[in-house]
């Protein structure tokens, strides 16, 4: 699961069958300090999300399980929650790194 | 599975039925390379971890249906345990 930033929406006049009255949104792929991760893509949106908005995106076959109603429609990618308030503690302040030999962390 | 750690975590009011009662957490993967902090991802706790805790990440639709215990769960990664220590040959 990923976040994500709406950037726009998109219009479809022709849609695979069970997809219909779907809203998709064009979002921007982001990492934790909001920094854009790739090209934009377009996402089903299930929570009623609107250009600006940070939220959290769920990919692949999680994405139709997303949906409402048809669970098994062509979507790999569905905008599940919409952030509120994101807390982000900076790079510096935990460490990622893997020694060689035992490492502790309780 | 994977090993990460708890760096931030996300208030959302509105989400999708199945996120909720249970937390949001950002997850920063563990490296054997100094400095990489890339490859963080968002998942759901379901082992109470808090921000600066070691936890292993389950990343895998099927499984983490089968953790919350149901079968249309629409989520992927899913906080299965908090990591005491881990030992590198």
């Amino acid at each position: 699961m990923l976040f994500g930033q709406v950037k726009g929406t998109a219009v479809c006049t022709q849609k695979y069958p069970g997809t219909d009255g779907l809203k998709l949104l064009l979002v921007q792929p982001v990492d934790k300090h909001l920094k854009p991760l790739g090209g934009l893509q377009v996402a089903a949106d299930v929570v009623q999300a609107g250009p600006g908005d940070l939220c959290v995106m769920v990919r692949s076959r999680e994405a139709a399980l997303a949906l409402p109603d048809i669970k098994f429609v062509p979507v790999d990618l569905t905008l599940v929650g919409i952030v509120d308030e994101l807390n982000v503690h900076p790079d510096g302040e935990f460490n990622y790194t893997l020694k060689k030999g035992l490492n502790q962390f309780t | 599975m994977i090993i990460g750690k708890v760096v931030g975590t996300i208030v959302t009011t509105i989400s999708h039925a199945h996120f909720k009662h249970h937390r949001l957490l950002v997850v920063q993967p563990f490296s054997l390379e100094e400095g990489d902090t890339s490859g963080d991802f968002v998942a759901l706790d379901n082992s109470q971890a808090g921000i600066g805790d070691t936890v292993l990440v389950l990343r895998e639709g099927s499984g983490a249906r089968q953790v919350l215990n149901n079968k249309d769960a629409c989520v992927i990664s899913v906080i299965v345990g908090i990591v005491d220590s881990v030992s590198i040959a």
